[in-house]
């Protein structure tokens, strides 16, 4: 039996590289005695399988993860994201968790899309306007980056989905963007980059992965997370947690004064996202 | 002032491995400081990654937070990336607990377990905000403190540390602060800080070098003799008596990065008495206490629960003497709690005392690495330094290794050793051919790993008279081994630069005029002198120069009978004069067995402080060849050597 986990990191704890989640992610579920299906060989490890891999220093509040449970083991998944929640270092919860069919595609071929919110530093929300704008109409985005120590480029326009500006915050502008994990993953550095090479990136953080279906977008596993308050909880409402990937997504958007951050639909440049970092 | 969290943030984006500066680890504390209360500050003056499985750190963490009138917190060497974001925005030193800074605290505390490391206590020292000179420091500054196996010779650091402790440190950090309350609750006044040394020189195990007078005789060092009557004129070292007193740690910090032995870590017993006379730790860390079978069991059980770790170390210096070895790494493996997933490490493994049982358990679980420490590669010269073991013992646990399925495994070898010829060191080539043969029998892809470190004598021990081979001759010797394991594919030779061996030696056995080396070596960059790309022999040897120093005389000159050691004032327990007639010993190729089971030769370490060995079993574990009365011939072993363990009832 496979299940998936959605779980967040914030905080402190986002300085921690991919490796390092993924090692106390093992220890988290030993010490949950959550009974984890072992590869064979010399050094067995636990079967777990990672979607993609979030950069150190980056936050996010959709992380993915599923675990393969030893045969013949059905566990309830209704008091996964709060059992493992305590045995996981403070910054990183669980938001979700729900079965999965055996022979259910993985993460990595699912995933089409991430959502980011970026920290632009020292920029005017004005100025970051005027460069979205002229992003989202030019024919290419060219950025040069260096690949096994050859300088290559890139253009990044078929990756961008889209980028809005979203507010001021304490050191630049918040901007979200939808960017394309295929053919490679897009990092938000390079959406800075290509904007305007001397843009420093800020606060990061990932709210959403998107799988593509006929011209419509879900998340893995859907939940709406308060991204005003420090530690994302899961929504009360178990019908959320308990819901499989393959459902269809909720509506979502909303009133612009709600403070609870929704997926948006972002289609234009002129969507705005709700703002994560304080202004 | 109190968290720079909100400073250090923007700074931990730019440099690497930024989680190393986050604490957040599992079992890390956050304590209320308080006027009243004693603030430490554990500092590891290396990197996280090296410091935070520090297990003597981490005891001393917890038993002071337990104190009422104590918080501690830790610290750790920033690297050089982030130091230099430090001191470009005037940031401090700061704990990686509540990220407050250094001068916040009333001690600060350094962990002193090598002599390359000395260089970056003063850098950390003046990181926080602290004059690096101790005679410069006020009332308003917090004291400077280093205890750890280096601090047995403390002179080379007595210019910048207010005050060492020798020897085990689990009771005397609590009668230290007992001393600073007092001193806080007096209100630090001006004059008060040299009052409160004074007291903290008369607390056993507690040497305060400003409170002692250092004479010299032209080049040779005349005499280390208290200031003042009250204090004493031998500091003798602090040893717990009973291992089980002190469950310590309770509650093992999880690091959520990685770090060097990062697995859950059981001191099963701490002393060695096999009397190796190249090593320190056993020399300065008698009696031998083992601490009570129930009590590993139930720290390992316990702690593999709460950390979720999957592997368990048992540490000690020689694993395979503890009383119940066999029956804890059995059970540990077989526990149904932990899924079979759990392996069981041994590090310090003596090669006499693996059995072909301890092999079986062992490869039950996960396969770990194995590392054999032969020493040298000749009996005549393990004779010399009491590494007593024959090769027909070496050889046979070595068939028991690859017998039970292991294709590699690590051996560890000196050299530079006293009475050293090129024999000897070409005896190390030649036992690792035999053991690849062995492994042959069993694997066709069996290899060895060789290291090769340079001997450096260390203070406390019977070599500690002798004169360190040359860097030129440690390099000789190096490549000596190198040419003549050329055609041996299956062995793979690394050896320590003997650049460094060198500084190690400087450090090692020289007097408090190290002092200015050290500082300028600092003032000219050297931090970091353990890590490689950081090393810089030629700052130690200009240094040396400008002190008025010889290399030739503090490292590589054999000292007499009379001469007074830079150490003379301090006592481990061992009696000079035991460690005199060793010395003599070994330049006659005299072994002495390990007195847990044999009469007692008066060493001094149990004598002197009315303790005693704590040992649960009267009888030397199998397959040793000390002790049995069989070690000094060569005789057969009790290895079933070359055969697989008939399989097990049920199994």
């Amino acid at each position: 039996m496979r299940v998936r986990l959605r779980f967040a990191k914030r905080g402190k704890v986002r300085f921690t590289s991919h490796r390092d989640v993924v090692r106390l992610w093992e220890r988290a579920l030993r010490r949950a005695v959550l009974p984890v299906a072992y590869s064979g060989g010399f050094r067995p490890r636990p079967k777990l399988s990672f979607g993609l891999a979030l950069s150190t220093g980056h936050e996010s509040v959709a992380e993915y993860l599923d675990v393969e449970l030893a045969d013949g083991v059905a566990a309830a998944v209704d008091d996964l994201p709060e059992r493992l929640s305590l045995e996981l270092p403070v910054g990183i919860d669980v938001l979700a968790a729900a079965p999965i069919e055996p022979g259910h595609p993985s993460l990595q071929e699912q995933v089409q899309t991430c959502t980011w919110h970026i920290e632009a530093l020292d920029l005017e929300p004005l100025g970051a306007q005027r460069l979205v704008d002229a992003a989202l109409v030019a024919e290419e985005l060219v950025v040069a980056r260096s690949r096994k120590g050859r300088e290559v480029t890139d253009d990044l326009r078929p990756a961008v989905r889209c980028v809005t500006v979203v507010g001021p915050t304490s050191g630049g502008t918040e901007l979200e963007a939808e960017l394309a994990v295929h053919p490679r993953s897009v990092r938000p550095a390079e959406l800075l980059a290509a904007l305007d090479p001397v843009l420093a990136e800020g606060r990061v953080l990932r709210t959403a992965q998107w799988i593509w279906n006929d011209g419509a977008r879900d998340e893995p596993l859907p939940v709406v997370v308060d991204l005003g308050s420090a530690l994302p909880a899961p929504l009360a409402d178990p019908s959320v947690t308990r819901r499989d990937h393959s459902d269809v997504r909720r509506p979502t958007g909303g009133d612009e004064g709600d403070t609870r951050f929704r997926q948006p639909l972002c289609t234009t440049a002129s969507t705005r996202g709700s703002p994560v970092f304080p202004p | 002032m109190s968290s720079l969290w909100s400073r250090l943030e923007p700074l931990l984006a730019q440099v690497q491995k930024p989680a190393r500066y986050i604490g957040c680890e599992d079992g890390a504390q956050t304590p209320e400081h308080a006027p009243h209360k004693v603030a430490w500050l554990l500092t590891y003056p290396d990197t996280y990654e090296i410091g935070l499985p520090n297990q003597g750190l981490q005891i001393l963490y917890e038993i002071l937070n337990e104190r009422p009138d104590a918080v501690a917190e830790r610290a750790y060497a920033p690297w050089v990336d982030l130091e230099a974001l430090l001191r470009a925005r005037g940031l401090p030193l700061f704990s990686v607990d509540t990220h407050r800074p250094a001068i916040d605290f009333d001690i600060l505390a350094f962990n002193v377990s090598a002599e390359l490391v000395y260089t970056n206590v003063l850098n950390c020292i003046d990181l926080a905000g602290v004059p690096v000179r101790a005679e410069d420091r006020g009332p308003e500054h917090p004291l400077v403190g280093a205890g750890g196996h280096c601090t047995y010779n403390p002179e080379p650091l007595a210019d910048f540390v207010d005050f060492f402790v020798l020897g085990d440190g689990e009771e005397v950090v609590s009668e230290i602060t007992e001393r600073m309350g007092e001193w806080k609750a007096g209100g630090r006044t001006s004059g008060s800080r040299q009052r409160l040394l004074h007291d903290l020189a008369t607390v056993a195990g507690v040497y305060v070098p400003s409170m002692y007078e250092v004479a010299y005789d032209g080049a040779r060092l005349a005499s280390v003799t208290p200031r003042y009557p009250d204090v004493p004129e031998r500091v003798e070292k602090r040893t717990i008596a009973d291992l089980g007193a002190w469950p310590y740690p309770k509650r093992q910090l999880v690091p959520l990065t990685e770090v060097v032995h990062d697995r859950l870590n059981v001191e099963v017993f701490r002393g060695c008495t096999r009397g190796c006379r190249f090593c320190q730790a056993g020399m300065i860390t008698r009696p031998v206490r083992e601490r009570p079978e129930a009590q590993v069991r139930h720290m390992v059980t316990d702690g593999l629960r709460r950390t979720g770790y999957d592997e368990v170390a048992l540490t000690s210096l020689s694993t395979a003497d503890f009383s119940g070895i066999e029956r804890v790494v059995a059970d540990t493996v077989a526990d149904p709690g932990n899924c079979g997933q759990v392996s069981v490490s041994l590090p310090s493994l003596r090669v006499d005392a693996f059995t072909v049982g301890i092999a079986a358990e062992l490869q039950r679980a996960r396969r770990t690495g194995l590392t054999f420490a032969p020493e040298a590669g000749t009996w005549r010269m393990r004779r010399v330094i009491n590494k007593l073991i024959a090769d027909d013992d070496l050889y046979g646990a070595v068939e028991s290794a690859y017998s039970q399925g292991w294709r590699r495994m690590k051996l560890y070898f000196m050299t530079g050793l006293p009475t050293e010829t090129d024999d000897d060191t070409l005896g190390i080539a030649e036992l690792a051919r035999r053991c690849v043969e062995i492994g042959r029998r069993h694997a066709k892809g069996a290899s060895v790993t060789v290291s090769v470190g340079g001997f450096v004598p260390k203070p406390f021990t019977p070599f500690q008279w002798f004169g360190q081979n040359t860097a030129a001759e440690l390099q000789r010797k190096m490549w000596l081994l190198r040419d003549d394991l050329r055609r041996d594919r299956a062995v793979a030779y690394k050896w320590h630069d003997p650049k460094a061996t060198l500084v190690e030696g400087i450090a090692s056995r020289g007097d408090r005029r190290l002092g200015a080396v050290i500082e300028q070596v600092w003032r000219n960059g050297g931090t970091f002198q353990e890590w490689s790309e950081h090393f810089d022999l030629t700052l130690w040897e200009d240094a040396m120069a400008a002190a008025g120093l010889s290399i030739d005389d503090v490292v590589y000159r054999h000292r007499d009978r009379d001469e007074v050691l830079a150490w003379d004032h301090l006592s481990a327990g061992l009696h000079k004069d035991f460690l005199w007639q060793d010395w003599r010993d070994a330049l006659d190729e005299v072994g002495l067995e390990d007195c847990r089971w044999t009469p007692c030769y008066d060493c001094g370490a149990c004598t002197g402080y009315s303790i005693e060995h704590v040992v649960a079993s009267a009888t030397p574990p199998a397959g040793g060849s000390q002790g049995t009365g069989q070690g000094l011939a060569l005789v057969p072993v009790p290895v079933a050597v070359g055969s697989r363990p008939s399989p097990r009832a049920g199994s």
